[in-house]
């Protein structure tokens, strides 16, 4: 094994300019799919971010005693479904329409406005389908008058969400392929410029697991070093639109960590592929 | 040592290479194998090297029939035969030592082992002086020494050659031949395709002649009917 290492550390030094080729293509190959998961990511986190604006607004029948509409709030909270539920009086929502409307805040008057029971869903209960039987329900309690959710924004933003992972998981594959495709291309003609060495390698009698060895090290090693390569230009990227678009969410620890292992996988896996299709040729 | 029997071995595009060809090579001997381009030679020794199987018949080297040896214990059978080239076949980007070297470190010897093994085989071949040289830094004739060290390093019971003199000029030639003879002298055979029949004629050994495919001479049939009729 420490022989396969060697073996492995010496190809680089002999070839330090098809190295360096291999891990650059590796690299901008990573850093296209790594742009693609930050746009990705971002996409996700800004409709997360209005999916937990999705609420169920019911309003109270003026003259409920407070004992009622406490005691409903805790049935609703206890919903499956149901994040939070708030009672709104009156006067917070006057308050809360003066502070939306802005400039028309003198329109309202006080005692205009109902009190309302708000209801917040749990993330992965905001469809359209969910949000109308929580709302069925509320509406069931003899002392709500009507419940409004926004019918028909809700059922834009869950269309929205389910093209977004459609359009995600698609762009995704594709980029993903693209990368291996390019990935495997670069470890193949590294294998084919060595193909006399691996000849001589079995003309003295080197196995098959002997010859491939290196190669399979050398292939995750140059994924790695692609993939650290393409997160640190990820990173730069995310730092610039941070500094002169907008603020972006980058990857966690967890994330990062994964691409990098995921390129060392590609890396490994194209040259295993690409030395076993060179050992069954010759 | 090495045996052929009734081995025909046809290509799908170029058709026949060998016709029922049947020879025997015993232990210790040294044998040339001649004949025009394209007669057989090169995909004999292919045969014996296990880079090619027979398409009928039987090929047997060192006891191992090539016809039934399973995939995962040719290279094992390869340690166990020498084989050198026209063209030397030495990785270009490595000193003669570290040549040498590689076909003792494919086995699994260890590190103490080797060291001493390469400096005897550089002394063999006449090489003690040109161990941290590069392939491209030394003379045909030498590079072609450092091929027949790396052959030998394992300790082969065959040395396999494919016109190992091809690319050298007469001096060489002879070096290199005389170096077969003394490495055939301690007791491996060796299998030897060349075109050169002035070489042939001054040494005086088994020849086997092909022609199209076919074993059309064998000089050890003729001695042995030489020898009957006397």
């Amino acid at each position: 094994m420490m022989l396969a290492w060697r073996e492995a550390i010496l190809a680089f030094r002999r070839a330090p300019v098809l190295s360096v080729l291999s891990i650059t293509t590796i690299a901008f190959s990573l850093f296209a799919f790594g742009l693609f998961g930050l746009v990705a990511l971002n996409i996700r986190k800004a409709l997360t971010q209005v999916e937990e604006r999705v609420e169920i607004r019911a309003f109270v029948i003026d003259g409920t005693p407070v004992e009622v509409t406490s005691a409903a709030l805790g049935d609703i909270t206890a919903f499956p479904e149901v994040a939070s539920a708030n009672l709104v009086t009156p006067e917070q929502a006057l308050v809360r329409a003066r502070r939306e409307l802005g400039e028309f805040s003198d329109v309202f008057e006080a005692g205009i406005l109902p009190a309302s029971i708000d209801v917040r869903l749990k993330e992965g209960h905001r469809d359209p389908a969910t949000v109308q039987a929580v709302a069925g329900r509320v509406k069931n309690f003899e002392f709500v008058d009507d419940v409004r959710f926004g019918e028909e924004w809700v059922q834009k933003l869950y269309r929205i969400r389910n093209l977004a992972t459609v359009a995600g998981v698609v762009l995704g594959l594709t980029f993903a392929a693209v990368a291996v495709i390019i990935i495997g291309s670069t470890i193949r003609m590294a294998v084919l410029a060595r193909s006399r060495e691996i000849r001589i390698m079995r003309l003295v009698g080197a196995t098959d697991g002997f010859v491939r060895s290196p190669f399979l090290i050398e292939g995750a090693l140059k994924g790695m070093l692609g993939g650290v390569l393409a997160l640190l230009l990820t990173a730069a990227t995310n730092s610039l639109i941070g500094r002169f678009v907008f603020s972006t969410e980058f990857f966690d620890g967890r994330l990062a960590l994964a691409g990098v292992l995921a390129g060392a996988l590609i890396g490994l896996l194209g040259s295993a592929v690409s030395v076993g299709r060179h050992l069954r040729e010759m | 040592m090495i045996r052929f029997r009734h081995v025909t071995k046809a290509y799908a595009r170029t058709g026949l290479a060998l016709n029922d060809v049947s020879f025997h090579v015993s232990k210790g001997e040294f044998v040339f194998l001649t004949g025009p381009s394209g007669s057989g030679k090169s995909t004999i020794l292919k045969l014996v090297f296990l880079e090619e199987r027979p398409t009928i018949g039987d090929v047997k080297v060192s006891g191992v029939s090539t016809t039934t040896v399973r995939g995962r214990d040719v290279p094992r059978l390869r340690r166990k035969l020498g084989v050198i080239f026209q063209d030397f076949r030495l990785l270009e980007d490595r000193t003669v030592e570290a040549n040498i070297a590689f076909a003792l470190e494919v086995t699994g010897a260890s590190r103490s082992a080797i060291g001493p093994k390469v400096s005897r085989l550089l002394s063999q071949v006449g090489l003690g002086s040109k161990a941290t040289a590069m392939p491209r830094e030394i003379s045909g004739g030498e590079q072609q020494r450092v091929a027949i060290a790396r052959a030998l390093a394992n300790d082969p019971t065959v040395l396999i050659a494919d016109e190992p003199t091809g690319n050298l000029d007469e001096r060489a030639t002879r070096g290199i031949f005389q170096l077969l003879r003394e490495i055939n002298a301690s007791g491996t055979a060796v299998l030897m395709a060349t075109h050169d029949l002035e070489l042939i004629r001054r040494a005086e050994c088994r020849t086997l002649e092909l022609n199209h495919g076919r074993l059309v001479f064998d000089s050890a049939e003729r001695d042995a009917t030489a020898d009957a009729g006397r």
